[in-house]
């Protein structure tokens, strides 16, 4: 392993217990009082009408793949920024077409109206 | 000792993560179980020290990928899906399936055995760090296929937006 | 003995252990902050009755949330909802592992550190997700479903500016990036003739709707959402995901100001002469005076306890004041005191705007996100290139 993530690893299963412990050793202490309309989903007072898993607008789901794709060209160029001086001119225009072709993609979205959200 | 010691949790992650995903029934609990076995693909990814692969294993497939197919499983009710006919039934297919990935893991693991044994090559140890290296790789020896990612990215933003639009429209 | 303390893991472990101890304790006075000034701003007193002004309340809130009983609703998916909220929890702590706090004060120093605080709060989104599903209430579906698509929304934005960011320092390594400020003598924001303040003022609106604060709040929209996706949530388990929420304010926070405002560099870190009044004078007037301003301040309040209180808080501060006058231990305190100070002033600002600005609509925020933010960032990457290419 690479110098430096040791303590990221050791630091992992104590910030996952950290909540963990506090919950358990509190059990001791909280009431636990379960039962009636305390257990149900909150609905404004009412019984829920229906399961609250059912469809949901496409658009949600249309922002999360945007997503993904803009994720992956963002970290495209992190490799180029950290070099973009040695590479100069030349790199240069290498992200600057491969941003042209995706600026493309952009303006072909937003004119469809997929950045639109109503 | 550290790393083999880390080597093990990595890959029982990653493997008993890629079997559980194909054995859960809800969709939620393999999505759950596919995280898994990726975080551990990307601490063997880490172990190997491509570290820029292990932080865009996490960014790109857990925080991208992942979150994509858990939105479409809260979008769509999958409960119902779960209730028909089930793919695992089909016995014949799955045999057929499975012996054939065996014998093509099998093969291409005999014809790259005499490399096991052998010490491997470290690469020289260089003073820049992984990112550097890769970008010199990618900036200088591999441009087409860089340039030509862009373009897979844009066929891709044409594809989901006119799949969504379908729909909406 | 000697061998422990000088071991290379020992400064790292035992800030471990004091990151995961006192994390908690920040967010209470983040919370208690947050309070106060909010009731400036609203020319009101805020919390006054537990502790001296009320020092003590977010401590009180924090032991009442514990002895809450916590309510797991019957339709839930029970294991998924008690371990929704810790996902969000240690994914936003160990962001706070790869921050440099000083030169030497940090926990993990990695090549990629930029990218761990990144990929880390990618994962963090799960918890949010996970919490809202496992739920099974309206409220807390469309909660977690609004509050997932506004985090990837601005997460490309906010990468855009990273990258503008990791332009000028040549690294993505934490340390490595406030070094590089060093040897230049300057903060990246002012870098590239002023052009720099545009990836920063991306990144910090960005980092505001990360957070899900004011005006970007609308996962807990209370008017059309009840509480957004942890509605369910009770007790302390409700309280994890509110300590997560605010340390990723903390990373945000600290990510900005290792980034773009210096790390823990005073201000002006190549103007020679300004050494003494900035790491002396800055922090023995700053807690100096504050402290002074607590004696007077204790005989207004009405009980006996609460001026005792208020004049041992006083005589504190006076004393940390004095630690900072010793040239030893100033030597080790003032860097990370400008690191801490940056921290509370953006802290400072976070709840500035929200006291100030109204909230968004969906759409709205949507629009910023999408059709401003990014091209925006594109812009500043391609510019600020242009000009990191013909200064070199």
């Amino acid at each position: 392993m690479p110098e430096g993530y040791l303590p990221i690893f050791i630091f992992l299963p104590v910030a996952v217990a950290f909540p963990i412990v506090l919950l358990l050793v509190f059990r001791w202490l909280r009431p636990s009082v379960p039962g009636g309309a305390k257990l149900e989903a909150y609905e404004c007072g009412i019984k829920a009408a229906s399961n609250a898993r059912g469809r949901y607008t496409v658009r949600f789901y249309l922002i999360a793949i945007l997503f993904v794709i803009f994720d992956v060209e963002t970290i495209f160029l992190f490799p180029w920024a950290v070099r973009y001086k040695m590479l100069g001119w030349f790199g240069f225009a290498e992200i600057s077409v491969f941003l042209a072709i995706l600026v493309v993609g952009y303006i072909w979205a937003y004119k469809k109206g997929a950045l639109e959200w109503v | 000792m550290l790393d083999t010691m880390f080597f093990y949790m990595f890959a029982l992650l990653a493997v008993a993560g890629a079997i559980l995903t194909i054995t859960m029934r809800s969709a939620v609990h393999c999505a759950i179980s596919l995280i898994a076995s990726l975080a551990g693909v990307a601490g063997l990814y880490l172990l190997q020290k491509a570290e820029f692969l292990f932080a865009v294993q996490l960014v790109l497939y857990i925080g991208g990928i992942m979150v994509l197919f858990l939105f479409v499983i809260m979008l769509v009710n999958l409960d119902s899906a779960a209730k028909e006919r089930q793919f695992h039934r089909r016995w014949a297919g799955g045999a057929v399936a499975a012996v054939l990935a065996g014998a093509s893991a099998l093969w291409l693991l005999s014809k790259g055995a005499p490399s096991f044994g052998s010490p491997v090559a470290q690469a020289a140890p260089s003073p820049d760090g992984n990112v550097e290296q890769l970008a010199d790789l990618l900036f200088r020896q591999y441009l087409v296929p860089f340039e030509l990612a862009s373009l897979l990215l844009l066929v891709a933003i044409v594809g989901s937006v006119l799949m969504a639009k379908k729909r909406t429209s | 003995m000697e061998t422990v303390i000088s071991h290379p893991l020992f400064v790292p472990l035992l800030l471990a252990l004091c990151i995961i101890a006192f994390a908690p304790l920040a967010v209470a006075g983040t919370v208690l902050l947050e309070r106060k000034v909010l009731a400036d701003i609203q020319v009101r007193l805020g919390p006054m009755r537990v502790g001296p002004h009320g020092v003590l309340q977010t401590i009180a809130d924090a032991i009442k949330m514990l002895l809450k009983e916590d309510i797991i609703p019957d339709d839930s998916n029970k294991g998924m909802f008690k371990f929704a909220p810790v996902i969000s929890f240690f994914t936003a702590a160990i962001c706070l592992t790869v921050v440099p706090f000083s030169e030497r004060l940090r926990v993990a120093d990695t090549n990629v550190g930029l990218l761990v605080v990144s990929a880390m709060s990618a994962v963090g989104i799960l918890g949010i997700i996970l919490g809202g599903w496992s739920s099974n209430s309206h409220y807390s579906l469309l909660g977690s479903l609004r509050s997932a698509a506004q985090l990837v929304s601005y997460e490309v934005a906010l990468g855009l500016a990273l990258i503008s960011g990791v332009m000028a320092a040549g690294s993505l390594s934490m340390v490595e990036i406030v070094r590089q400020q060093q040897a230049r003598g300057i903060w990246f924001v002012f870098d590239n003739y002023g052009l720099m303040i545009l990836p920063f003022v991306i990144y910090f609106i960005s980092s505001v709707a990360e957070t899900n604060r004011a005006p970007f709040d609308l996962p807990e929209a209370e008017s059309e959402l009840v509480a957004g996706y942890h509605t369910e949530y009770s007790g302390f388990r409700w309280g994890i995901y509110m300590l997560a929420e605010y340390l990723n304010m903390f990373v945000v926070g600290s990510v900005a100001i290792t980034l773009f405002l210096g790390g823990w560099l005073r201000p002006f870190p190549n103007v020679a002469w300004l050494e003494i009044p900035m790491n002396y004078g800055v922090p023995v007037l700053f807690f100096g005076l504050s402290g002074l301003w607590c004696l007077p301040a204790s005989r207004k309040l009405p009980s006996a306890i609460h001026k005792a209180g208020l004049v041992f808080i006083g005589l504190c501060l006076i004393l940390v004041a004095a630690v900072f006058a010793i040239p030893v231990a100033n030597a080790a305190l003032s860097a990370p005191f400008w690191f801490f100070f940056k921290l509370a002033t953006f802290l400072y600002v976070l709840i500035w705007m929200r006291g100030t600005f109204p909230r968004y609509r969906y759409d709205q925020l949507m629009d910023i996100g999408w059709k401003r933010m990014i091209p925006l960032g594109l812009a500043a990457i391609l510019l600020n290139a242009l000009v990191g290419i013909l200064r070199t």
